[in-house]
């Protein structure tokens, strides 16, 4: 008797040492393990974005200048390449101190990288991301406002940096190679704006501001001259609106930005809204939009420019669309013609980023260019 | 009472030694036995671009006429909005593609089956296919709630021979038995089509209607007669390893690569050359149409030695 008990407590002796042993190494030992090893690759991966931002962007001046318009793997970007030199755009992005984790560093990770020069519109200084504080409060009512002097802001610093300047939300996506598509066919120095066409108000029209609209220098140059004479003051909070009139007042045209199929390119909606959604007739939408609405798959260019009410989900999605997945070796219905360069003469002085910018160019020199890109001033 | 108090403290420490040498050994052991289990050809990639280059013009015209894909898509009226989303789109590019239908439906032309058992509707759509092949030597097998790029299928089974057995898409494991997960697609080459349908006849290793409780899934029971026929499983992925048939949706992907990769999100993510996402809603199939498609940065072109012409009375590609 005695010794079967002994062998027992043996036995359940064992057994609740192995699992209380189990219990306790998982809740404390292994687990501990786990966490710091989380931390370490959270650590890592902060550390890899940091490294890669150092390569890709000089920040100057609160603004990022692009030293290598991206390439994907396997990709020749040579004609890309080449409209990035000729049409050189300075994208600004409409922030605030709420939306820089939240929105405007998605723009950052992606579309915007592809712009020559980005420039973050706050209403507050932010050395690090960086963001321009323009002594404006935040809302939706000091929307011109903030407008108005982030247009004179970079009139001011990066007038002779840059021949187009488009405007973005921080909830827009931008597909920056397809806009210089449309803008290489057309001069800078022309009084030009072009975004998705709203008919109401305006005689000529005007420029959604969420699908983005991208000014000319010259018409840059009117704008911020019409704010000196006076002939355009803050009329409305409405920013898109307002931009409107005043760039109808000093002689800028409301150009066309559908593609060689009356496509539309900028979108004021997310792309299932335009590709598969149904308006209703009620909508403001159908009374708005200057050329006809196209609902299902015809609403939108292959070469489509933007997207509106994109959050950061949306936005990594439509990166991936557009510059990754694909069909191998399939050959698109929709073949676009190349743009007729404008005779505007290449920029001889290049600026910022210049010198890493260089050993990009002296590569493309000697391969094959068509004979208009290569026109020299 | 002392000889047993003192008899459970050994225990006590003996079961502690126990627990500690066991998870030592514990982390020692991962890939021993998923080692013994080693195909040739467990990974399946593509030809890369400098094997494509290696082909002369003919031969790359005399593969791209022989890899023809006839789509299996085995629909049920439950998933109306799917199936006439799918006949829509991507079906388009198959060389063939029969919808296969539990019972028929008014708003949608399909093949109607008039079977009610997954399993047993899988194995008459197999057949049927197969008779009505013609010359096409791939199959591809598919729910509506699935987006396949077949051209990228193309690209994956180009230089690979119809006449051997192959089983491709992306490869769980359920004990022994490597299967492809039905969701994200199910590749079967002319050969292994051939050895399932006679494999179909055997009664014991392949029941039409199982003998058990419960109901394995197709997919498993799928992998199981193959298996009988000397068929076996292989994960399709492109050079980076990275799998080409994903049973998630893109959106959810891209999700899963924010929370785990947020300094890269979409290089991380998914291969450029993906072939599958399973789980995609109607509408999110007709953004990823477009996406594929036709969106595109202008100025950025692949010289792929392959060309893929869009079909015929097709507007959204």
């Amino acid at each position: 008797m005695k010794a079967l008990g002994a062998r027992s407590a043996f036995y359940v002796g064992f057994v609740v040492g192995t699992c209380s042993l189990y219990l306790l190494l998982s809740q404390v030992g292994f687990t501990r393990n786990l966490g710091s090893r989380k931390n370490e690759a959270h650590v890592k991966s902060l550390l890899e974005m940091i490294e890669e931002e150092n390569k890709n962007w000089k920040k100057e001046r609160s603004a990022l200048f692009n030293l290598n318009h991206p390439h994907h793997t396997g990709e020749d970007g040579k004609l890309a390449d080449a409209l990035y030199k000729r049409v050189r755009i300075l994208c600004w992005v409409m922030t605030g101190p709420a939306n820089l984790e939240k929105k405007a560093r998605h723009v950052k990770a992606t579309w915007s990288r592809h712009c020559n020069i980005v420039v973050f519109i706050s209403s507050v200084d932010n050395p690090d991301f960086p963001t321009v504080g323009l002594n404006t409060k935040e809302g939706r009512d000091q929307l011109y406002w903030k407008t108005i002097r982030a247009f004179h802001y970079v009139m001011e610093k990066h007038g002779d940096e840059a021949d187009w300047f488009l405007k973005a939300d921080d909830d827009t996506y931008v597909i920056v190679d397809n806009l210089r598509w449309i803008l290489a066919s057309h001069s800078p120095e022309d009084p030009l704006y072009f975004g998705r066409r709203f008919k109401p108000y305006v005689k000529q029209g005007y420029m959604s501001g969420g699908a983005g609209y991208v000014l000319s220098k010259e018409a840059l140059r009117r704008f911020v001259e019409g704010f000196r004479t006076k002939v355009c003051t803050h009329t409305t909070s409405v920013e898109d609106l307002a931009m409107g009139q005043c760039l109808e007042k000093v002689g800028v045209v409301a150009g066309d930005s559908r593609d060689t199929l009356q496509r539309e390119t900028f979108h004021p909606f997310v792309p299932e809204s335009h590709l598969t959604g149904t308006f209703p007739k009620t909508f403001w939408y159908w009374n708005y939009c200057y050329y006809p609405i196209v609902q299902g798959p015809q609403c939108c260019s292959d070469l489509a420019v933007s997207f509106h009410y994109m959050d950061s989900s949306h936005m990594y999605l439509l990166e991936y669309y557009t510059y990754h997945l694909r069909a191998f070796g399939y050959k698109h219905r929709y073949q676009p013609s190349e743009p007729n360069i404008s005779n505007a003469p290449v920029p001889d002085k290049m600026e910022i980023g210049d010198s890493e910018q260089k050993h990009g160019v002296e590569a493309q020199e000697g391969e094959k260019q068509s004979p208009e890109l290569n026109e020299k001033s | 009472m002392m000889s047993e108090g003192s008899s459970f403290m050994k225990g006590l420490i003996l079961g502690g030694i126990f627990c500690l040498v066991m998870s030592y050994f514990e982390t020692f052991n991962p890939g021993v036995h998923s080692e013994s289990h080693q195909h040739l050809h467990h990974h399946l990639k593509p030809l890369s671009k400098d094997e494509l280059q290696k082909l002369s013009e003919s031969q790359m015209s005399e593969l791209t006429q022989q890899v023809r894909v006839y789509c299996l898509i085995m629909v049920t009226p439950k998933l109306l909005v799917h199936w006439v989303t799918v006949n829509d789109t991507w079906s388009k590019h198959c060389d063939k593609s029969v919808f296969y239908t539990s019972e028929s439906s008014k708003a949608v032309e399909g093949f109607d089956l008039q079977e009610q058992d997954e399993w047993a509707r899988l194995r008459k759509a197999i057949k049927h296919a197969y008779e009505n092949a013609g010359d096409l030597r791939w199959f591809f097998v598919a729910r509506p709630t699935t987006f396949a790029i077949i051209e990228n299928l193309k690209y994956l089974v180009l230089d690979k021979d119809s006449s051997q057995p192959f089983y491709i898409g992306h490869t769980e494991k359920s004990g022994e038995l490597d299967y492809v997960e039905y969701d994200s697609g199910i590749v079967l080459s002319y050969e292994a089509v051939r050895r399932l349908i006679e494999m179909f006849k055997d009664e014991d290793k392949c029941p039409e209607r199982g003998r058990a409780l419960w109901k394995m899934p197709e997919e498993k029971q799928l992998a199981t007669c193959l298996k009988y026929s000397g068929v076996f499983a292989e994960n399709g992925e492109d050079a980076q390893g990275k799998g080409l048939f994903n049973k998630k949706s893109t959106s959810s992907l891209i999700s899963d690569s924010m929370g785990q990769n947020p300094a890269d999100v979409v290089e991380a993510c998914c291969s450029d050359m993906a072939i599958t996402f399973g789980g995609m809603s109607p509408s999110q199939m007709q953004v990823l149409m477009f996406g594929v498609y036709r969106l595109r940065p202008y100025g950025h072109d692949f010289h792929d030695s392959l060309t893929f012409l869009p079909p015929k009375d097709s507007d959204n590609d």
